[in-house]
Protein backbone atom coordinates (compact mmCIF):
# COMPACT_ATOMS: atom_id res chain seq x y z
CA UNK A 1 0.00 0.00 0.00
CA UNK A 2 1.52 3.70 -0.70
CA UNK A 3 1.66 5.84 2.17
CA UNK A 4 -1.91 6.69 3.30
CA UNK A 5 -1.25 10.48 4.15
CA UNK A 6 -3.84 12.30 5.32
CA UNK A 7 -2.60 15.77 7.60
CA UNK A 8 -2.41 18.87 6.08
CA UNK A 9 0.39 19.55 8.55
CA UNK A 10 3.18 18.76 8.45
CA UNK A 11 2.41 17.42 4.88
CA UNK A 12 3.68 14.53 2.94
CA UNK A 13 4.06 14.72 -0.81
CA UNK A 14 5.44 12.98 -3.40
CA UNK A 15 5.88 15.93 -5.57
CA UNK A 16 9.55 17.01 -5.94
CA UNK A 17 9.70 20.53 -4.42
CA UNK A 18 12.61 22.93 -3.67
CA UNK A 19 13.55 25.34 -0.95
CA UNK A 20 9.87 24.29 0.69
CA UNK A 21 8.45 25.70 4.01
CA UNK A 22 5.94 24.37 6.30
CA UNK A 23 2.25 26.84 6.64
CA UNK A 24 3.96 28.13 9.63
CA UNK A 25 7.12 29.48 7.79
CA UNK A 26 9.48 26.85 9.30
CA UNK A 27 11.95 25.29 6.75
CA UNK A 28 11.58 21.66 6.10
CA UNK A 29 14.56 20.11 6.84
CA UNK A 30 14.18 16.50 6.27
CA UNK A 31 12.22 15.18 3.51
CA UNK A 32 11.75 11.52 2.25
CA UNK A 33 10.53 11.21 -1.11
CA UNK A 34 9.23 7.83 -2.67
CA UNK A 35 12.00 5.82 -0.85
CA UNK A 36 11.89 1.94 -0.95
CA UNK A 37 14.15 0.17 1.29
CA UNK A 38 15.06 -3.56 0.64
CA UNK A 39 17.42 -5.90 2.67
CA UNK A 40 18.36 -8.35 -0.27
CA UNK A 41 14.94 -9.26 -1.55
CA UNK A 42 13.14 -8.05 2.20
CA UNK A 43 10.96 -4.91 1.38
CA UNK A 44 11.42 -3.12 4.39
CA UNK A 45 10.35 0.62 3.34
CA UNK A 46 7.73 0.49 1.19
CA UNK A 47 7.24 4.04 -0.96
CA UNK A 48 7.40 6.18 1.66
CA UNK A 49 6.93 10.41 1.41
CA UNK A 50 7.16 12.09 4.53
CA UNK A 51 8.11 15.76 5.79
CA UNK A 52 9.64 17.20 8.66
CA UNK A 53 10.05 20.91 9.48
CA UNK A 54 12.64 22.15 11.32
CA UNK A 55 12.62 22.69 15.33
CA UNK A 56 10.20 20.03 15.19
CA UNK A 57 10.25 16.62 17.20
CA UNK A 58 8.61 13.65 15.20
CA UNK A 59 8.22 10.64 16.68
CA UNK A 60 7.63 7.30 14.38
CA UNK A 61 5.70 4.60 16.07
CA UNK A 62 4.70 0.77 15.01
CA UNK A 63 4.96 -2.31 16.02
CA UNK A 64 8.51 -4.01 16.12
CA UNK A 65 9.64 -4.70 12.57
CA UNK A 66 7.24 -2.22 10.81
CA UNK A 67 10.41 -0.44 9.70
CA UNK A 68 10.49 2.99 12.04
CA UNK A 69 14.06 2.14 12.88
CA UNK A 70 15.37 1.54 9.51
CA UNK A 71 13.70 4.65 8.42
CA UNK A 72 15.37 6.53 11.32
CA UNK A 73 18.45 5.14 10.16
CA UNK A 74 18.32 6.63 6.65
CA UNK A 75 18.21 10.12 7.91
CA UNK A 76 21.96 9.50 8.57
CA UNK A 77 22.99 6.62 6.61
CA UNK A 78 23.70 4.00 9.22
CA UNK A 79 22.09 1.40 6.92
CA UNK A 80 24.41 1.71 4.68
CA UNK A 81 26.60 -0.69 6.33
CA UNK A 82 24.25 -3.87 6.19
CA UNK A 83 23.93 -6.42 4.26
CA UNK A 84 21.72 -6.57 1.36
CA UNK A 85 20.78 -2.72 1.69
CA UNK A 86 19.73 -0.56 -1.08
CA UNK A 87 17.30 1.68 -1.38
CA UNK A 88 14.86 3.96 -3.95
CA UNK A 89 13.95 7.65 -3.72
CA UNK A 90 15.61 10.34 -2.30
CA UNK A 91 16.39 11.73 1.25
CA UNK A 92 17.14 15.55 1.68
CA UNK A 93 18.30 16.76 4.51
CA UNK A 94 18.38 20.86 4.26
CA UNK A 95 16.90 19.92 0.28
CA UNK A 96 19.90 17.92 -0.55
CA UNK A 97 19.82 14.43 -1.42
CA UNK A 98 22.13 12.83 1.17
CA UNK A 99 22.57 9.54 -0.80
CA UNK A 100 24.20 11.76 -3.42
CA UNK A 101 27.94 10.45 -4.22
CA UNK A 102 29.34 14.03 -3.47
CA UNK A 103 28.18 13.60 0.12
CA UNK A 104 30.53 12.78 2.36
CA UNK A 105 29.05 10.43 5.35
CA UNK A 106 31.52 11.79 7.89
CA UNK A 107 30.22 15.05 7.53
CA UNK A 108 26.50 14.49 6.98
CA UNK A 109 27.25 12.78 10.93
CA UNK A 110 28.22 15.74 11.86
CA UNK A 111 25.14 17.38 10.96
CA UNK A 112 22.92 14.78 12.08
CA UNK A 113 23.54 13.16 15.76
CA UNK A 114 22.31 9.84 16.69
CA UNK A 115 21.21 8.54 20.41
CA UNK A 116 20.66 5.15 20.83
CA UNK A 117 18.15 2.68 22.92
CA UNK A 118 21.02 1.40 25.39
CA UNK A 119 23.59 4.18 26.79
CA UNK A 120 27.14 3.62 24.93
CA UNK A 121 29.19 5.82 26.52
CA UNK A 122 33.11 5.27 25.63
CA UNK A 123 35.50 3.50 28.43
CA UNK A 124 36.89 7.15 28.63
CA UNK A 125 36.28 9.86 31.24
CA UNK A 126 33.28 12.09 30.52
CA UNK A 127 35.24 14.87 29.14
CA UNK A 128 36.91 12.40 26.79
CA UNK A 129 33.63 11.19 25.77
CA UNK A 130 32.27 14.42 24.86
CA UNK A 131 35.68 15.88 23.76
CA UNK A 132 35.50 12.66 21.53
CA UNK A 133 34.05 14.26 18.19
CA UNK A 134 35.44 17.05 18.58
CA UNK A 135 39.54 15.62 18.60
CA UNK A 136 38.24 12.76 15.66
CA UNK A 137 37.41 16.21 13.71
CA UNK A 138 41.13 17.23 14.31
CA UNK A 139 40.14 20.04 16.87
CA UNK A 140 43.47 21.04 19.02
CA UNK A 141 42.41 24.25 20.35
CA UNK A 142 41.80 22.71 24.21
CA UNK A 143 40.35 26.04 25.34
CA UNK A 144 37.61 25.54 22.62
CA UNK A 145 36.90 21.61 23.37
CA UNK A 146 36.75 22.40 27.04
CA UNK A 147 34.07 25.51 26.40
CA UNK A 148 32.42 23.20 23.98
CA UNK A 149 32.54 20.54 26.86
CA UNK A 150 30.83 22.01 29.28
CA UNK A 151 28.35 23.94 26.95
CA UNK A 152 26.88 20.51 25.49
CA UNK A 153 26.94 18.82 28.85
CA UNK A 154 24.90 21.99 30.38
CA UNK A 155 22.75 21.45 27.12
CA UNK A 156 22.63 17.90 28.18
CA UNK A 157 21.08 19.15 31.99
CA UNK A 158 23.72 16.59 33.41
CA UNK A 159 26.80 19.38 33.95
CA UNK A 160 25.29 20.17 37.36
CA UNK A 161 25.01 16.81 38.41
CA UNK A 162 29.11 15.91 37.22
CA UNK A 163 30.85 19.02 37.07
CA UNK A 164 33.17 18.33 39.99
CA UNK A 165 33.85 14.59 38.43
CA UNK A 166 34.81 15.74 34.74
CA UNK A 167 37.47 13.18 34.80
CA UNK A 168 35.53 10.63 36.45
CA UNK A 169 34.48 6.94 34.45
CA UNK A 170 31.59 7.69 32.13
CA UNK A 171 30.67 4.14 32.74
CA UNK A 172 30.56 4.68 36.38
CA UNK A 173 27.38 7.02 35.39
CA UNK A 174 23.81 6.05 36.14
CA UNK A 175 22.00 4.67 33.13
CA UNK A 176 20.05 7.50 32.62
CA UNK A 177 23.03 10.05 33.05
CA UNK A 178 24.88 7.74 30.75
CA UNK A 179 22.03 8.60 28.22
CA UNK A 180 22.51 12.61 28.51
CA UNK A 181 26.45 11.97 28.24
CA UNK A 182 25.47 10.11 24.97
CA UNK A 183 23.64 13.31 24.47
CA UNK A 184 26.20 15.54 24.94
CA UNK A 185 28.16 13.59 23.31
CA UNK A 186 26.16 14.45 19.90
CA UNK A 187 25.50 17.55 20.83
CA UNK A 188 29.48 18.23 21.32
CA UNK A 189 29.90 18.52 17.18
CA UNK A 190 26.77 21.25 17.07
CA UNK A 191 24.57 19.14 14.89
CA UNK A 192 21.05 20.57 13.18
CA UNK A 193 19.47 16.94 13.58
CA UNK A 194 19.26 14.52 16.79
CA UNK A 195 17.65 10.71 15.63
CA UNK A 196 16.62 9.02 18.56
CA UNK A 197 16.54 5.31 18.80
CA UNK A 198 14.14 4.63 21.69
CA UNK A 199 16.52 6.44 24.04
CA UNK A 200 14.56 5.78 27.17
CA UNK A 201 13.70 2.30 26.61
CA UNK A 202 16.55 0.75 28.84
CA UNK A 203 15.74 3.86 31.78
CA UNK A 204 13.52 3.95 35.05
CA UNK A 205 10.84 6.73 35.21
CA UNK A 206 12.74 9.43 36.72
CA UNK A 207 15.55 9.08 34.17
CA UNK A 208 12.87 8.79 31.17
CA UNK A 209 11.23 12.53 32.71
CA UNK A 210 14.59 13.83 32.67
CA UNK A 211 15.34 12.99 28.65
CA UNK A 212 12.12 13.83 27.96
CA UNK A 213 12.36 17.09 29.20
CA UNK A 214 15.82 17.50 27.81
CA UNK A 215 14.26 16.69 24.48
CA UNK A 216 11.47 19.26 25.00
CA UNK A 217 14.01 21.70 25.73
CA UNK A 218 16.60 20.67 22.79
CA UNK A 219 13.80 21.53 20.28
CA UNK A 220 14.29 24.75 20.25
CA UNK A 221 17.45 24.62 18.49
CA UNK A 222 17.62 20.98 16.87
CA UNK A 223 15.34 18.98 14.33
CA UNK A 224 14.39 15.69 16.53
CA UNK A 225 13.10 12.44 15.26
CA UNK A 226 12.51 9.85 17.53
CA UNK A 227 11.78 5.98 17.33
CA UNK A 228 9.77 4.93 20.82
CA UNK A 229 7.52 1.78 21.33
CA UNK A 230 6.09 4.22 24.25
CA UNK A 231 2.93 5.64 23.19
CA UNK A 232 2.77 7.62 26.01
CA UNK A 233 5.81 9.07 25.45
CA UNK A 234 5.23 9.40 21.79
CA UNK A 235 2.03 11.53 22.57
CA UNK A 236 3.76 13.77 25.76
CA UNK A 237 7.15 14.83 23.69
CA UNK A 238 6.31 15.10 19.82
CA UNK A 239 4.72 17.75 17.56
CA UNK A 240 4.03 14.79 14.79
CA UNK A 241 3.76 11.22 15.04
CA UNK A 242 4.28 9.09 12.23
CA UNK A 243 2.71 5.77 12.54
CA UNK A 244 4.43 3.11 10.04
CA UNK A 245 2.76 -0.94 9.57
CA UNK A 246 4.62 -3.08 7.65
CA UNK A 247 7.04 -0.75 6.04
CA UNK A 248 4.00 1.63 5.09
CA UNK A 249 3.38 4.86 6.15
CA UNK A 250 -0.28 4.67 7.50
CA UNK A 251 -1.13 7.87 9.10
CA UNK A 252 1.37 11.13 9.54
CA UNK A 253 -0.14 14.05 11.20
CA UNK A 254 -0.11 16.30 14.19
CA UNK A 255 0.33 14.01 17.40
CA UNK A 256 -2.63 15.85 19.22
CA UNK A 257 -4.94 14.39 16.73
CA UNK A 258 -3.27 11.13 16.11
CA UNK A 259 -3.29 10.45 19.94
CA UNK A 260 -6.84 11.83 20.11
CA UNK A 261 -9.12 11.11 16.84
CA UNK A 262 -6.63 9.46 14.21
CA UNK A 263 -8.09 9.26 10.79
CA UNK A 264 -7.25 6.03 10.03
CA UNK A 265 -8.74 2.37 11.75
CA UNK A 266 -5.25 1.33 11.70
CA UNK A 267 -3.69 3.62 13.48
CA UNK A 268 -6.78 3.93 16.22
CA UNK A 269 -6.41 0.27 16.59
CA UNK A 270 -2.80 0.10 17.23
CA UNK A 271 -2.55 3.47 19.81
CA UNK A 272 -5.37 1.64 21.76
CA UNK A 273 -3.57 -1.54 21.72
CA UNK A 274 -6.06 -3.21 19.37
CA UNK A 275 -3.81 -4.12 16.64
CA UNK A 276 -3.78 -7.45 15.24
CA UNK B 1 -4.31 -8.33 19.78
CA UNK B 2 -6.94 -6.90 21.53
CA UNK B 3 -5.95 -5.98 25.38
CA UNK B 4 -8.84 -8.27 26.72
CA UNK B 5 -8.14 -6.07 30.24
CA UNK B 6 -8.88 -3.24 29.05
CA UNK B 7 -11.82 -4.01 26.83
CA UNK B 8 -13.16 -5.73 29.39
CA UNK B 9 -12.84 -2.81 31.85
CA UNK B 10 -14.12 -0.55 28.86
CA UNK B 11 -17.23 -2.61 28.94
CA UNK B 12 -17.78 -2.78 33.02
CA UNK B 13 -17.93 1.27 32.78
CA UNK B 14 -20.26 0.98 30.10
CA UNK B 15 -21.97 -1.31 31.99
CA UNK B 16 -22.42 0.84 35.06
CA UNK B 17 -23.46 4.19 33.03
CA UNK B 18 -26.26 1.78 31.25
CA UNK B 19 -26.85 1.32 34.66
CA UNK B 20 -27.53 4.27 36.20
CA UNK B 21 -29.10 5.65 33.11
CA UNK B 22 -31.62 3.45 33.29
CA UNK B 23 -32.34 4.08 36.59
CA UNK B 24 -32.31 7.67 36.60
CA UNK B 25 -34.95 7.15 33.79
CA UNK B 26 -37.35 5.01 35.63
CA UNK B 27 -37.04 7.56 38.55
CA UNK B 28 -38.34 10.50 36.48
CA UNK B 29 -41.24 8.01 35.07
CA UNK B 30 -42.10 6.89 38.46
CA UNK B 31 -41.99 11.05 39.39
CA UNK B 32 -44.31 11.12 36.65
CA UNK B 33 -46.89 8.60 37.73
CA UNK B 34 -46.41 9.30 41.28
CA UNK B 35 -47.43 12.75 40.59
CA UNK B 36 -50.59 12.39 38.94
CA UNK B 37 -51.74 9.75 40.89
CA UNK B 38 -50.39 11.08 44.57
CA UNK B 39 -48.92 7.72 44.91
CA UNK B 40 -47.01 8.47 48.50
CA UNK B 41 -45.54 5.02 48.46
CA UNK B 42 -43.59 5.75 44.98
CA UNK B 43 -42.54 9.10 46.07
CA UNK B 44 -40.66 7.29 48.67
CA UNK B 45 -39.22 4.66 47.09
CA UNK B 46 -37.68 7.23 44.70
CA UNK B 47 -36.00 9.03 47.85
CA UNK B 48 -34.92 5.83 48.85
CA UNK B 49 -33.47 4.70 45.38
CA UNK B 50 -31.51 8.16 45.34
CA UNK B 51 -29.41 6.04 47.66
CA UNK B 52 -28.68 3.75 44.19
CA UNK B 53 -28.12 6.53 42.26
CA UNK B 54 -25.07 8.37 44.31
CA UNK B 55 -23.50 4.73 45.06
CA UNK B 56 -23.87 4.29 41.34
CA UNK B 57 -22.13 7.37 40.61
CA UNK B 58 -19.44 7.34 42.93
CA UNK B 59 -18.79 3.27 41.00
CA UNK B 60 -18.36 5.06 37.78
CA UNK B 61 -15.91 7.69 38.97
CA UNK B 62 -13.83 4.93 40.92
CA UNK B 63 -13.98 3.33 36.97
CA UNK B 64 -13.13 6.27 35.30
CA UNK B 65 -10.17 6.92 37.48
CA UNK B 66 -8.61 3.51 37.02
CA UNK B 67 -9.20 4.01 33.50
CA UNK B 68 -7.19 6.95 33.12
CA UNK B 69 -4.46 5.87 35.74
CA UNK B 70 -4.34 2.05 34.69
CA UNK B 71 -4.78 2.10 31.48
CA UNK B 72 -3.57 5.09 29.71
CA UNK B 73 -6.42 5.13 27.38
CA UNK B 74 -6.08 7.18 24.05
CA UNK B 75 -8.35 8.35 20.35
CA UNK B 76 -11.89 6.65 21.17
CA UNK B 77 -10.94 4.85 24.38
CA UNK B 78 -10.13 7.88 26.03
CA UNK B 79 -12.56 10.08 24.67
CA UNK B 80 -15.45 7.39 25.96
CA UNK B 81 -13.76 7.66 29.53
CA UNK B 82 -14.14 11.36 29.22
CA UNK B 83 -17.65 11.51 28.15
CA UNK B 84 -18.12 8.85 30.66
CA UNK B 85 -17.03 10.82 33.02
CA UNK B 86 -19.18 13.74 32.43
CA UNK B 87 -22.66 11.79 32.03
CA UNK B 88 -21.76 10.14 35.37
CA UNK B 89 -22.45 13.25 36.84
CA UNK B 90 -24.73 14.72 35.07
CA UNK B 91 -27.33 11.59 35.41
CA UNK B 92 -26.50 12.09 38.99
CA UNK B 93 -27.81 15.30 39.16
CA UNK B 94 -30.82 14.19 37.18
CA UNK B 95 -31.47 11.93 39.71
CA UNK B 96 -31.32 14.09 42.43
CA UNK B 97 -33.75 16.30 40.53
CA UNK B 98 -36.13 13.34 40.61
CA UNK B 99 -35.15 12.83 44.34
CA UNK B 100 -36.16 16.88 44.36
CA UNK B 101 -39.70 16.27 43.21
CA UNK B 102 -40.29 13.48 45.17
CA UNK B 103 -40.31 14.91 48.04
CA UNK B 104 -42.45 17.82 46.56
CA UNK B 105 -45.28 15.03 46.12
CA UNK B 106 -44.62 14.28 49.56
CA UNK B 107 -44.79 17.91 51.15
CA UNK B 108 -47.67 18.65 48.95
CA UNK B 109 -49.48 16.09 50.77
CA UNK B 110 -52.80 15.77 48.67
CA UNK B 111 -53.52 14.77 44.66
CA UNK B 112 -52.44 17.98 42.42
CA UNK B 113 -55.75 18.28 40.40
CA UNK B 114 -56.35 18.00 37.32
CA UNK B 115 -56.92 21.86 36.39
CA UNK B 116 -53.65 22.59 38.05
CA UNK B 117 -51.90 19.70 35.92
CA UNK B 118 -53.08 20.91 32.62
CA UNK B 119 -52.55 24.52 33.33
CA UNK B 120 -48.94 24.20 34.47
CA UNK B 121 -48.36 22.00 31.64
CA UNK B 122 -46.86 19.27 33.87
CA UNK B 123 -47.44 16.12 31.67
CA UNK B 124 -46.36 17.91 28.75
CA UNK B 125 -42.85 18.61 30.78
CA UNK B 126 -42.81 15.62 32.02
CA UNK B 127 -43.23 13.36 28.64
CA UNK B 128 -40.78 15.80 26.60
CA UNK B 129 -38.15 15.37 29.36
CA UNK B 130 -38.51 11.61 29.99
CA UNK B 131 -38.52 11.20 25.76
CA UNK B 132 -35.24 13.18 25.93
CA UNK B 133 -33.62 10.72 28.81
CA UNK B 134 -34.99 7.78 26.61
CA UNK B 135 -33.55 8.96 23.39
CA UNK B 136 -29.91 9.25 25.31
CA UNK B 137 -30.22 5.65 26.99
CA UNK B 138 -31.10 4.70 23.39
CA UNK B 139 -28.38 6.74 21.92
CA UNK B 140 -25.93 5.31 24.38
CA UNK B 141 -26.51 1.74 23.82
CA UNK B 142 -26.86 1.98 19.93
CA UNK B 143 -23.81 4.99 19.63
CA UNK B 144 -26.79 6.65 17.27
CA UNK B 145 -25.41 10.26 17.02
CA UNK B 146 -28.61 10.92 15.23
CA UNK B 147 -30.75 9.74 18.19
CA UNK B 148 -28.90 11.80 20.36
CA UNK B 149 -29.18 14.99 18.36
CA UNK B 150 -32.76 14.96 18.53
CA UNK B 151 -32.26 15.53 22.43
CA UNK B 152 -31.71 19.60 21.25
CA UNK B 153 -35.03 20.08 19.35
CA UNK B 154 -36.89 18.56 22.68
CA UNK B 155 -34.69 20.63 24.96
CA UNK B 156 -35.97 23.60 23.08
CA UNK B 157 -39.88 22.35 23.45
CA UNK B 158 -38.85 22.16 27.46
CA UNK B 159 -37.10 25.54 27.61
CA UNK B 160 -40.53 27.04 25.38
CA UNK B 161 -43.14 25.16 27.78
CA UNK B 162 -40.98 26.46 31.07
CA UNK B 163 -40.99 30.33 29.95
CA UNK B 164 -44.70 29.94 29.38
CA UNK B 165 -45.47 28.52 32.08
CA UNK B 166 -43.41 30.70 34.33
CA UNK B 167 -45.94 33.60 32.85
CA UNK B 168 -48.82 31.60 33.42
CA UNK B 169 -47.99 30.73 36.79
CA UNK B 170 -47.70 34.44 37.60
CA UNK B 171 -51.14 35.49 36.58
CA UNK B 172 -52.61 32.05 38.45
CA UNK B 173 -51.18 33.85 41.80
CA UNK B 174 -52.56 37.24 41.26
CA UNK B 175 -55.90 35.73 40.35
CA UNK B 176 -55.76 33.57 43.92
CA UNK B 177 -52.67 35.03 45.86
CA UNK B 178 -54.16 31.85 49.20
CA UNK B 179 -53.05 29.12 46.04
CA UNK B 180 -49.51 31.02 46.32
CA UNK B 181 -47.56 28.32 48.01
CA UNK B 182 -49.30 25.53 45.89
CA UNK B 183 -48.44 27.18 42.49
CA UNK B 184 -44.98 27.66 43.71
CA UNK B 185 -44.47 24.27 44.13
CA UNK B 186 -45.69 23.08 41.07
CA UNK B 187 -43.29 26.01 39.27
CA UNK B 188 -40.70 24.11 41.32
CA UNK B 189 -41.10 20.66 39.75
CA UNK B 190 -41.66 22.30 36.18
CA UNK B 191 -38.07 24.13 36.94
CA UNK B 192 -36.74 20.79 37.66
CA UNK B 193 -37.97 19.25 34.50
CA UNK B 194 -36.21 21.69 32.71
CA UNK B 195 -32.53 21.66 34.16
CA UNK B 196 -33.82 17.60 33.11
CA UNK B 197 -33.79 18.52 30.06
CA UNK B 198 -30.47 20.75 29.98
CA UNK B 199 -28.82 18.14 31.80
CA UNK B 200 -30.10 15.71 29.10
CA UNK B 201 -28.94 17.83 26.41
CA UNK B 202 -25.46 17.80 28.04
CA UNK B 203 -25.34 14.10 28.01
CA UNK B 204 -26.14 14.36 24.24
CA UNK B 205 -23.15 16.68 23.88
CA UNK B 206 -20.61 14.04 25.24
CA UNK B 207 -22.14 11.07 23.23
CA UNK B 208 -21.59 13.05 19.93
CA UNK B 209 -18.22 13.88 21.60
CA UNK B 210 -17.35 10.35 22.19
CA UNK B 211 -18.49 8.69 19.21
CA UNK B 212 -17.97 11.65 16.40
CA UNK B 213 -14.99 13.39 18.46
CA UNK B 214 -17.35 16.35 17.40
CA UNK B 215 -16.90 19.56 20.48
CA UNK B 216 -21.06 20.44 20.29
CA UNK B 217 -20.59 22.56 23.75
CA UNK B 218 -20.95 26.09 24.16
CA UNK B 219 -21.41 26.41 20.24
CA UNK B 220 -24.59 27.31 18.32
CA UNK B 221 -25.03 24.49 16.45
CA UNK B 222 -27.51 24.10 13.62
CA UNK B 223 -27.80 21.31 10.80
CA UNK B 224 -30.37 19.51 9.19
CA UNK B 225 -31.68 16.05 10.26
CA UNK B 226 -31.88 13.32 7.63
CA UNK B 227 -35.93 14.29 7.68
CA UNK B 228 -34.85 17.83 6.72
CA UNK B 229 -35.83 19.00 9.77
CA UNK B 230 -33.87 22.09 11.28
CA UNK B 231 -32.05 20.89 14.65
CA UNK B 232 -30.17 23.69 17.32
CA UNK B 233 -28.06 23.33 19.87
CA UNK B 234 -28.05 26.79 21.77
CA UNK B 235 -25.46 26.33 24.48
Amino acid sequence: MDSETTSKQPKTSNVETTSEMNPDNRSLKLQAKNVDVFYDDFQAIKKISLDIVEKSITAFIGPSGCGKSTFLRLFNRMNDNIDGFHMNGNILIDNKNIYDESIKVEELRKKVGMVFQKPNPFPKSIYENVAYGLRIQGVKDEEFIENRVIESLKQATLYSEIENNLEKQALSLSGGQQQRLCIARALAVKPSVLLMDEPTSALDPISSGKIEDLIHELKKEFTIVIVTHNMQQAARVSDNTAFLYMGNLIEYGDTQKIFTNPEKDRTQNYITGRFG
Amino acid sequence: MAPQHLDSELKLLKDNVLELMFLVKNQLEKGQQALHEFDEELAHEIMANEKRVDSLELTIDRDCENLLALHNPVAVDLRFVMASFKINSDLERIGDHANSIAKYIVDFGRKIDDENMKTMRLDEMYDTANKMVSNIFNAFITEDTGLARRVFRLDETLNQINREVSASTAQLIEKDVSQTQNYLYLFSIVRKLERVGDLSKNIAEELIFYIEAKVLKHKKMKSKNNNGNGEENNS
